[in-house]
């Protein structure tokens, strides 16, 4: 019998077809007889399987999701049954495929067949009832699945410990009980300055004042640390502080990424996650809103703005890409974001192939991956409380103007009654088009909906030229209606692709080319209409050209009446089309600059000839209302004709002047981005390798099989999805949830891989600890602030930083928590400090990205001409740095430089390098310059009468604490000795002192003002300013 | 005694820790206590200890051909076929529209599937004597055809410009992988103790893929490229605060190492000597970048050579400015060219380009290999793909006689450090839209290279997220006949 030539993928499909679709039953009989003496699995059958079976169907590929090295999947089958049917060695596909009956579905696909001898060992093992001893898995099998972080978190009992006072919470119980299993002790209590200082800048990213440091040395009572952390708790800053810890998953940047780079806004989003940590959001509800608000019941426009988080993913504008590609590229961005960010794994390795060390399959990926991709990405207009309480009033004047009109006006029902019949007299039969082929001149490219209609994606060209063929079996044809749709995917809705969603349309034109291709006819219109032009836009310059591109058809009809469908119709002078059927060829020039391009439109014909042809007026919805019996319709629809009509009505005149003047007062808010479920869900297919291109069997949405499985009749989309990772059975979520919170407190995680708790990440160092953690996380509600408080209120956390070097070189990275943390604060951290210290910093929060002084040079590293930048003024200069615009091509470089993630991926644990650019930055970089300045005149105004007392006050200001005596000498000193070098040089004082030099401040001893910048600059660049003890 | 032992042998004496101290300035003590030489960490691909310069020289796996790099990197993509790859079919068949099965199932950015063919006009001719053809807009390249390995067979899996560069650079079309320059300087640390080990200089535009073409990606971002500046301070705040002397500053640095030693005493955390060091390095910084910089100290000739103008900005300057960075120990000097991105005029555009870049990018050739420097500096010339065989015209966009994005062929040339010179490697179709022979993926030439510079590209690795990512990711084939 010949092997049918490459068969591996034919066989590998057969295997996994059900068996009704197969071609003909084999012929049973020429099956080798099975042998009849007992036949032992692992003596053998499993060598059979081990040598012909496991390279497709083993650890390292699971062809059809198969594997003959693990019982459980062996027995079971494939999708599409067993494979084995114990007592049935005939009727057994595995038998029928590795006994070759038909050519083209043999097993093994490659390398050699399996003998006679060898089938019918087979054939007997499964007669004889298949038998299968356990505890055959490979190790690597069982142990993934039996891997710790995968098992729900059980609540450990609180280990005994010998030095029960020390213990302030059973977080200390864990420590300790590890420290004396070491022989170690805890380190003392950190001084109350330390503390406070630790604290503020864990709780708000921000120094103690001065004020409140001594508030906190001054109270006496017992509970004076629980109360600091309750104020700290409450302060606003907490919310930005926790923000920024939030948006390194979120991946938040304010730009699109890619070569265009463009700006977007989706800071609501931002302001979002502020507000959410700073009023407690439940972490469940937290994760809920951010992955589904939009699927909620009657979701708010604040849940909705939270499922901004996945759209911080990055968008290529780059002419001429395949749209697809970077879509894809953005969900499967999310995919890994979501591991990451909630369920510590990294799920993205299972896109090409099965994970490697984790137990998710190729297809449980895309599984995953299906939940996040059925969405539209609109831009949602954020309408804040005054906004809309404006919009209401507008509204409800309006609403009060229309239902006055039939009884200010007798005649006004009667006009209407006339108009609605002459409306119904513009009913026309349109043929809607199929595009059979289309294409966008430079790069535009589409996608072809369901209602025929072509939707523009990708990247948005300044200018397009649009080619549409259709075939038709009409003749005859009268005119050509173009209908431009709106579209959630398009700026503010579309119908065009210009940041107001409008267009111009600079020319129209169609062919008509006989079936065999040799006549073409260059199709002349006599008039065009459209339901709406804009002022000097007309219409009728699409079929009259001229020839400069600035005049053409677009569709602003002022506030409010821009982004809706517009339909324009096209009136042929004579009839076009052939008997044998047309091919017509439409062109649709759009040369007027500025992404002024139609997102989304239909091209219909009409052959009617008896009936005037004009656009109609009236919207789809509109339409249907209008040809309905006046008692049929709804009062809504009844309400919106009405509305419609005195729109054109002259009798009406001045009820129109006085609404159109209502609505010059109509604002659009800012926007935001967010998802929104398709209503007909995309099909997820598996890529092969993971390449878009290669698309393979289709999947639906689950998650993988290792972790709970979802609710049986829950729907699969979103929201199940989000439900289910804060579900309490999930193991992951709270775990690294909390390991997160651990890091932030301890420079380190319990766990120190906090984006992987697979098997290949570090092992947590107090597992018990994290369990407990995780339990009492969820026990509390999820309360991010409980457990924060909990967290800073334990004796460990409590801890001396300070470190002798027998611990040091025992325990560097104080996994065993004998001491409490030492680290250098994050990149926005280090600028808010100098800028707190020197009284600059402003303390608004929220709202879109600033400007704060950017080196020259830097923005020109990106594509094109350099974004402008133009500098903040007032307090917005001074704004703490987690409001710098983060521009993702050229990121603001003394955030970068201080290790800020760049934003492309999710980071959700930042690396903190220690380099020669860092201290470049803070010595000599303009805003920390300018805080150095700003800090000495505040030491000269406000710091003493003596020099002693201003070093001290400087000193507290940058480290919170008082100077010993040996850095108030060597301060003194330099104050000094930098003043005697001054005191012979004003004009180099005033220029290392003042920025503004034609404003001098007054009564001020300008020498000793230079001298100070330079030791306020000393300060500034204290190790210990920029590090949290 | 076996490679292995005596290499370490040799990086052991190179760069003790002992020196490391003496050198650097720092204090013996709980530093020295917390982690002394452990030699297994000078061996590329281990990451540094707590507290040790991430940036100190480490030995590759074997011993390297090339010591350093210098990538000239033309964003944009130029036209290979208007520079290196000769077709006369092409011109045979100028004008008429591309055999539909040659462009079956191909993607394009901008142009219709059924364009036109578009034979370069230019004068292509035979040089030196490997007989390399090149293209009339080459002729300083010309001189050095016989220094050179020209490999017309490139391809790559992008055909945008971002992910193009992206995965030039990193070997992933996906942004958040380390770039080559991060990777080996991951891999080799820096010779340099007053400049950055990696150096990015730019002419032209700014690039497609950004910061993230130098990126660091996971590796920690001591290991990212550090653009230099085209004027003022070549590094970002490289210069003192108005008013503030070399002297002022020296008292300011002493008052702030002397307030972080005394920290450092009562903290006992090492971490505040390595930012002691950081601050010392930065003061050598200041000192040597703008030596550095200053042109004015070369020769006429060899400013004439390479076209350079002190004080000026372009990419002369920075050809011989790289020279400068190599010489003082700088590990990889990539150099951008942003100005490539012909879809309109594509003849008048690569004779410009060519204008301003071969004079310095011959220049360089000739200068490094007359200082002995070529034997064991890798020299790379190339876009992130290649040029349509197709014309572009396009009259909403004003564009005509360009050409469009080319990904399934491209041209790329090579120099010194272990590169077999005199070759010209690969070919493609009659039409040049295929590699027919020794076609080099961008991953077979990252492995290639790599192991110029003395790696075994499957063993540099960085652990993040579980796995060990490395710059060819899952693919990569030496490409012997490009190695000498």
């Amino acid at each position: 019998m010949r092997v049918f030539a490459g068969s591996a993928l034919i066989a590998g499909l057969c295997l996994a077809a059900p068996a009704a679709v197969r071609a003909a039953d084999p012929d049973l009989s020429l099956l080798p007889p099975a042998v009849a003496t007992p036949v032992d699995f692992v003596r053998d059958v499993e060598p059979i399987l081990a040598k012909n079976c496991y390279s497709c169907h083993g650890p390292d590929r699971q062809k059809a999701d198969l594997r003959w090295d693990v019982k459980g999947i062996a027995l079971k089958g494939t999708d599409h049954g067993p494979v084995i049917l114990p007592g049935n060695s005939a009727g057994s596909r595995m038998i029928q495929l590795v006994a070759a009956l038909q050519p083209d579905a043999v097993m093994p696909a490659k390398g050699e067949r399996l003998t006679t001898a060898q089938v019918a060992l087979l054939r007997g093992w499964i007669d004889q009832g298949a038998a299968w001893p356990d505890g055959r898995d490979p190790v690597s099998y069982t142990a993934r699945r039996n891997h710790w972080a995968f098992k729900g978190p059980a609540r450990p009992a609180l280990p005994t410990v010998r030095d029960a006072h020390w213990v302030r919470n059973p977080i200390d119980q864990f420590v300790l009980a590890r420290l004396e299993k070491e022989n170690l002790h805890p380190s003392p209590e950190a001084d109350g300055t330390t503390l406070i200082r630790r604290l503020s800048l864990d709780l708000t990213g921000l120094p103690p004042t001065l004020a409140a440091v001594d508030e906190f040395l001054a109270d006496n009572r017992p509970d004076a640390y629980e109360r600091l952390v309750d104020r700290l708790l409450a302060s606003p800053h907490y919310g930005e502080r926790w923000a920024r810890h939030w948006l390194d998953a979120a991946r938040y940047a304010d730009t699109n990424g890619y070569e265009k780079d463009l700006p977007r806004s989706i800071w609501p989003y931002r302001d979002w996650v502020i507000a959410a940590f700073n009023r407690d959001l439940p972490f469940d509800q937290f994760t809920i809103e951010q992955l589904a608000g939009d699927l909620l019941p009657n979701a708010t426009p604040e849940q909705r703005t939270a499922t901004g988080f996945h759209r911080n993913t990055m968008v290529n504008e780059e002419g001429g890409i395949d749209p697809e590609e970077f879509r894809v590229s953005a969900i499967l961005n999310r995919v890994e974001t979501t591991g990451k960010a909630f369920l510590g794994l990294t799920i993205n390795c299972a896109q090409c192939h099965a994970h490697k060390y984790d137990p998710i399959s190729q297809k449980e990926f895309y599984q995953f991956y299906a939940f996040l991709n059925n969405d539209d990405e609109p831009m949602m207009e954020v309408v804040s409380p005054s906004l809309a309480a404006r919009r209401q009033e507008i509204q409800s004047q309006i609403a009060a103007l229309e239902a006055d009109l039939p009884t200010q006006d007798p005649g006004f029902a009667g006009r209407r009654e006339a108009w609605e019949k002459d409306m119904q007299a513009l009913s026309v039969n349109w043929t809607e088009l199929d595009p059979e082929a289309f294409f966008g001149a430079v790069g535009t490219k589409f996608e072809k909906l369901a209602d025929h209609s072509l939707l523009a994606t990708g990247s948005s060209p300044p200018v397009s030229t649009y080619s549409v063929t259709v075939k038709t079996p009409l003749s005859g044809i009268t005119g050509f209606r173009l209908e431009t749709i709106a579209d959630p995917n398009l700026p503010r809705n579309g119908p065009g692709r210009a940041p107001n969603g409008n267009f111009v349309l600079t020319s129209f034109g169609v062919d008509a080319i006989s079936p065999d291709g040799q006549v073409t006819n260059h199709v002349v219109f006599q008039s065009a209409t459209a339901d709406l032009s804009q002022s000097e836009f007309s219409i009728t310059n699409a079929i009259n050209p001229h020839g400069d591109n600035k005049h053409g058809w677009a569709i602003d009809g002022g506030p409010g009446r821009l982004n809706e469908d517009r339909r324009a119709v096209f009136v042929t002078s004579d009839k076009v089309g052939f008997p044998a059927g047309t091919t017509l060829q439409f062109t649709l020039k759009q040369l007027y600059g500025g992404e002024h391009t139609i997102g989304r439109f239909r091209l219909s014909a009409t052959t009617v000839a008896d009936h005037p042809l004009k656009a109609d007026p009236l919207t789809p919805a509109l339409r249907l209302a209008v040809d309905l019996p006046a008692a049929q319709r709804t009062p809504a629809q009844s309400q919106a004709l009405a509305g419609f009509f005195r729109q054109q009505d002259p009798g009406s005149a001045a009820v129109n002047e006085k609404i159109a003047h209502l609505l010059e007062q109509w604002r659009t808010g800012d926007t935001t981005l967010v998802l929104a479920a398709r209503p007909e869900p995309r099909v997820t297919r598996i890529f092969n390798r993971g390449d878009f291109r290669s698309p393979t069997a289709a999947v639906t949405p689950e998650v993988p099989a290792f972790l709970p499985p979802l609710p049986t009749n829950a729907p699969r989309n979103r929201l199940t999805f989000a439900r289910w990772l804060v579900d309490g059975r999930n193991p992951l979520t709270a775990r690294v949830a909390v390991n997160r919170f651990w890091q932030a407190y301890f420079g380190r995680g319990l766990v120190l891989t906090a984006e992987d708790f697979g098997t290949q990440g570090d092992p947590p160092s107090h597992p018990e600890l994290l369990d407990w953690l995780a339990s009492e996380f969820m026990a509390r509600g999820w309360s991010m602030k409980a457990l924060t408080r909990l967290v800073v209120t334990s004796a460990t956390y409590r801890q001396s930083s300070q470190v002798s070097s027998e611990l040091y070189a025992l325990d560097q990275y104080n996994r065993l928590l004998a001491r409490g943390p030492r680290v250098r604060v994050e990149a926005e951290v280090v600028r808010d400090i100098a800028l707190a210290a020197s009284g600059l910093l402003s303390d608004k929060i929220g709202g879109p990205g600033v400007y704060p002084p950017i080196p020259d040079g830097v923005l020109s590293l990106a594509y094109g001409a350099p974004m402008k930048w133009e500098v903040s003024k007032g307090e917005d200069r001074y704004r703490r740095g987690m409001y710098t615009f983060w521009k993702r091509t050229a990121p603001y470089p003394s955030l970068t430089v201080f290790d800020a993630p760049n934003a492309d991926t999710a980071c959700v644990r930042r690396v903190m390098s220690d380099t020669p650019l860092q201290a470049l930055t803070t010595l000599n970089d303009a805003v920390f310059h300018e805080a150095a300045q700003a800090l000495a005149l505040r030491v000269c105004r406000q710091g003493g009468a003596t020099e002693r007392e201003r070093v001290i006050y400087a000193f507290r200001l940058c480290t919170g604490r008082l100077p010993d005596a040996d850095e108030l000498h060597r301060l003194l000193d330099l104050v000094q000795t930098q003043e005697a070098y001054f005191s012979e040089r004003t004009t180099a004082a005033i220029t290392v002192a003042v920025a503004d030099q034609k404003n001098l401040p007054t009564e001020m001893n300008l020498h000793r003002l230079a001298a100070w910048t330079l030791a306020a600059r000393v300060l500034l660049n204290l190790d210990e300013t920029i590090t949290k003890e | 005694m076996n490679h292995e032992a005596e290499l370490r042998l040799e990086a052991a004496k190179l760069i003790s820790r002992r020196w490391f101290f003496r050198d650097c300035g720092v204090g013996l003590g709980s530093l020295a206590l917390a982690s002394l030489l452990r030699d297994e960490r000078l061996l590329a691909g281990t990451p540094p200890a707590a507290n040790e310069d991430p940036l100190v020289p480490k030995l590759p796996h074997f011993a390297a051909k090339a010591k350093r790099v210098i990538y000239l990197f033309m964003a944009g993509a130029p036209s290979q076929l208007d520079l290196f790859d000769f077709k006369p079919t092409l011109v045979k068949y100028d004008g008429h529209p591309v055999p539909a099965e040659l462009v079956k199932d191909q993607r394009y950015a901008f142009i219709r599937p059924d364009a036109n063919l578009f034979a370069s006009p230019l004068k292509f001719s035979r040089h030196g004597r490997s007989g390399a053809e090149i293209s009339e807009v080459l002729p300083h390249l010309a001189e050095v055809v016989d220094d050179i390995a020209i490999v017309k067979s490139m391809n790559t899996d992008a055909f945008n410009h971002a992910p193009a560069q992206i995965l030039m650079n990193t070997g992933s079309t996906q942004f958040g992988r380390p770039c080559m320059g991060s990777w080996v300087t991951y891999g080799l640390g820096s010779e340099s103790r007053s400049l950055p080990g990696f150096v990015v200089l730019s002419s032209a535009g700014g690039t497609s893929g950004g910061a993230s073409n130098f990126g660091s990606g996971f590796l920690p971002t001591v290991y990212q490229g550090v653009p230099f500046r085209r004027s003022g301070d070549p590094i970002l705040s490289l210069t003192n605060p108005a008013g503030v002397t070399p002297k002022l500053q020296r008292d300011s640095l002493d008052a702030l190492k002397e307030l972080n030693q005394h920290h450092l005493g009562a903290t006992g955390d090492p971490e505040i000597a390595t930012r002691i060091n950081s601050f010392e390095m930065a003061f050598r910084m200041q000192t040597s970048a703008p030596e550095l910089m200053d042109l004015g100290k070369e020769s006429p000739a060899t400013l004439a050579m390479y076209g350079a103008q002190p004080g000026k900005s372009s990419f002369a300057n920075n050809c011989l400015l790289a020279r400068r960075l190599i010489e003082r120990g700088v590990r990889f000097v990539q150099l951008y060219h942003e100005a490539w991105d012909h879809h309109s005029e594509v003849v008048q555009g690569v004779r410009d380009q060519c204008g301003q870049t071969d004079r310095p990018a011959a220049a360089l050739i000739k200068d490094l290999k007359q200082r002995g420097l070529l034997e064991d500096t890798l020299v790379i010339w190339g876009g992130e793909f290649g040029r349509t065989p197709m014309v572009e015209t396009n009259e909403a966009a004003g564009r005509k006689m360009g050409r469009d994005h080319h990904p399934q062929a491209f041209t790329m040339w090579f120099a010194g450090g272990g590169i077999r010179p005199g070759i010209t490697l690969g070919r493609t179709d009659d039409f040049g839209f295929h590699t027919v022979e020794d076609p080099v993926h961008v991953h077979d030439l990252h492995a290639t290279l790599m192991r110029l510079l003395g790696f075994e590209h499957t063993r540099l690795t960085y652990r993040f997220q579980g796995r060990d990512f490395r710059l060819t990711d899952v693919s990569g084939e030496l490409v012997p006949k490009l190695m000498a």
